[in-house]
């Protein structure tokens, strides 16, 4: 790509991207902590993940009002309106994906308390590898106009969403089987519904990294397989 | 072929803009020369009609030499030669025995330069239907000056002041002035070589204003270097680039998707 004679615009284009790839940073950063801060029972962790969601979201104010700036001043047109416009719509999905990292880091403080069943967060934690690894995936697709490799997160996705159908029901039983079990798996039902989200969110940004690159909308239906929604373990009536 | 209706018609206009229109004008093969330099290289496009057509590119691109074919203004210059095909309604408009008098009666022409006639701002828009005979009488020459103003949408200011020279008008009344002179004599096409470039905003929105009524009745070919008023006026856009048309489609789609790499780099301002 020939840069532009205004440089100062090549540079506002470039800090663009480079917000995104801060941003993305800290959101997969935020994902692994928030998981990890659960997995060990360690509230301070779980606090300090918290609280570092607020520069993710700084972020994004800033890159939205350097985007209103930018279509101000420069009227970006073709392939520099759609990067204008995709970096303001990833930087929303991103910021949605901080606020779900930081919902599964206050619930870590909240069961901090609690003991685990044995194996009960192996399926929580395969959903978290999925899930960091797809946001990878699609972030380095973004930086690099990759819409190909956009669409193998695409249609990836529906992997998380059978882990999920199987923690979802695997949560159930646990309840099921013992009543005091239902505090703690209440919110880690929340936990699974906020990475099954975060998976969504990947998606999102995967169809603007194809738009942003190709000038168009994915063809089709992304293949889904949630069926929490209809999904009901019935327990043996007394 | 992407048949999902146009964002930007479904916002803006009726059913019926969408549906593909006739050809006013089509070029075929065209090359021009000045004298040994070739201006424009085998250009081939067809202009919708009643819509307007935006042709954009850097200075010295052929936009306006190939503008200046359509009412054989080049017939003017000594070195100019035409090769190729240039119809209007499927007539040839260089078949030698058509007369261009007659052809620029039916294709009028607004330039860059607001170029009112130093005459009363009456007698500027009664000239062309004078010479050409289209009234019998004052009272209906009086009726086309008066239309022609309000078309122009000129006529609130000026209907009090009629006998005032011309050339006393604002720059942006003047172009407006020079707009309904040209459509005092009822063209089919109206030609607009720059119109805007010497007005201020106010001027500018209101000559686009006008446009996009012009449109419903007229066929609009425009040659602009404000890319965002190609985007805001036209339906079709046409670039061009060292006498050659490189890329021709729908504006929708040229500004937020074009196909030619020059094109990118023309309209996001790369050109080196």
């Amino acid at each position: 790509m020939s840069e532009h004679i205004v440089k100062s615009y090549e540079q506002e284009l470039s800090t663009l991207d480079s917000k995104i790839s801060q941003m993305g940073g800290l959101a997969e950063q935020l994902v692994g902590e928030a998981f990890d801060s659960l997995a060990s029972h360690n509230p301070t962790r779980a606090q300090a993940t918290v609280a570092s969601d607020a520069t993710i979201d700084l972020l994004h104010r800033e890159l939205e009002e350097q985007v209103i700036m930018m279509i101000a001043r420069r009227q970006p047109l073709a392939n520099d309106l759609r990067q204008v416009i995709s970096v303001l719509k990833v930087a929303g999905e991103l910021e949605r994906v901080g606020d779900l990292a930081k919902n599964v880091a206050k619930r870590a403080q909240t069961v901090s308390g609690e003991t685990h069943p044995k194996g009960l967060l192996t399926g929580l934690q395969h959903m978290t590898e999925l899930a960091s690894r797809q946001l990878k995936d699609v972030l380095d697709a973004f930086a690099a106009r990759d819409a190909e490799r956009a669409m193998v997160v695409w249609r990836k996705d529906e992997n998380l969403d059978a882990v999920y159908n199987s923690v979802f029901r695997e949560l159930l039983t646990y309840m099921m089987e013992d009543p005091r079990n239902i505090g703690l798996c209440s919110h880690l039902l929340f936990v699974a519904k906020n990475l099954e989200r975060i998976g969504d969110h990947t998606t999102n940004i995967a169809e603007t990294v194809n738009y942003m690159t190709r000038g168009t909308m994915p063809e089709g239906e992304r293949p889904k397989s949630d069926i929490t929604s209809s999904t009901l373990v019935s327990g043996p009536l007394r | 072929m992407d048949m999902r209706p146009d964002p930007l018609v479904m916002m803006t206009s009726s059913v019926q803009d969408q549906a593909p229109k006739p050809v006013k004008v089509a070029a075929k093969n065209v090359n021009v020369y000045y004298g040994a330099k070739q201006a424009l290289k085998d250009v081939s496009v067809d202009i919708p009609v009643k819509a307007v057509t935006a042709f954009i590119g850097p200075s010295g691109c052929g936009k306006s030499t190939f503008l200046r074919c359509i009412n054989r203004m080049n017939d003017t210059v000594a070195s100019c030669r035409v090769e190729g095909l240039i119809q209007i309604d499927g007539k040839d408009i260089y078949d030698p025995a058509l007369d261009p008098v007659q052809l620029r009666a039916r294709v009028g022409m607004v330039f860059q330069k607001p170029n009112p006639f130093p005459k009363s701002i009456y007698d500027n828009v009664a000239y062309g239907p004078r010479i050409h005979g289209l009234s019998r009488s004052k009272a209906e020459l009086d009726e086309i000056v008066e239309h022609s103003l309000r078309k122009a949408s000129l006529w609130e200011e000026v209907k009090d002041r009629l006998k005032d020279s011309g050339t006393g008008l604002s720059g942006g009344q003047q172009q407006r002035l020079c707009i309904a002179r040209t459509i005092a004599i009822n063209p089919e096409i109206i030609l607009m070589d720059e119109p805007c470039s010497a007005l201020d905003p106010i001027a500018t929105a209101r000559i686009e204003e006008l446009m996009a009524e012009l449109r419903s009745n007229f066929t609009i070919i425009i040659v602009t270097h404000s890319m965002q008023q190609a985007a805001r006026v036209s339906q079709r856009t046409a670039f061009f680039h060292l006498g050659i048309l490189v890329e021709k489609g729908e504006t929708s789609q040229i500004f937020t998707n074009p196909t030619d790499k020059r094109t990118q780099d023309y309209i996001t301002g790369r050109f080196g």
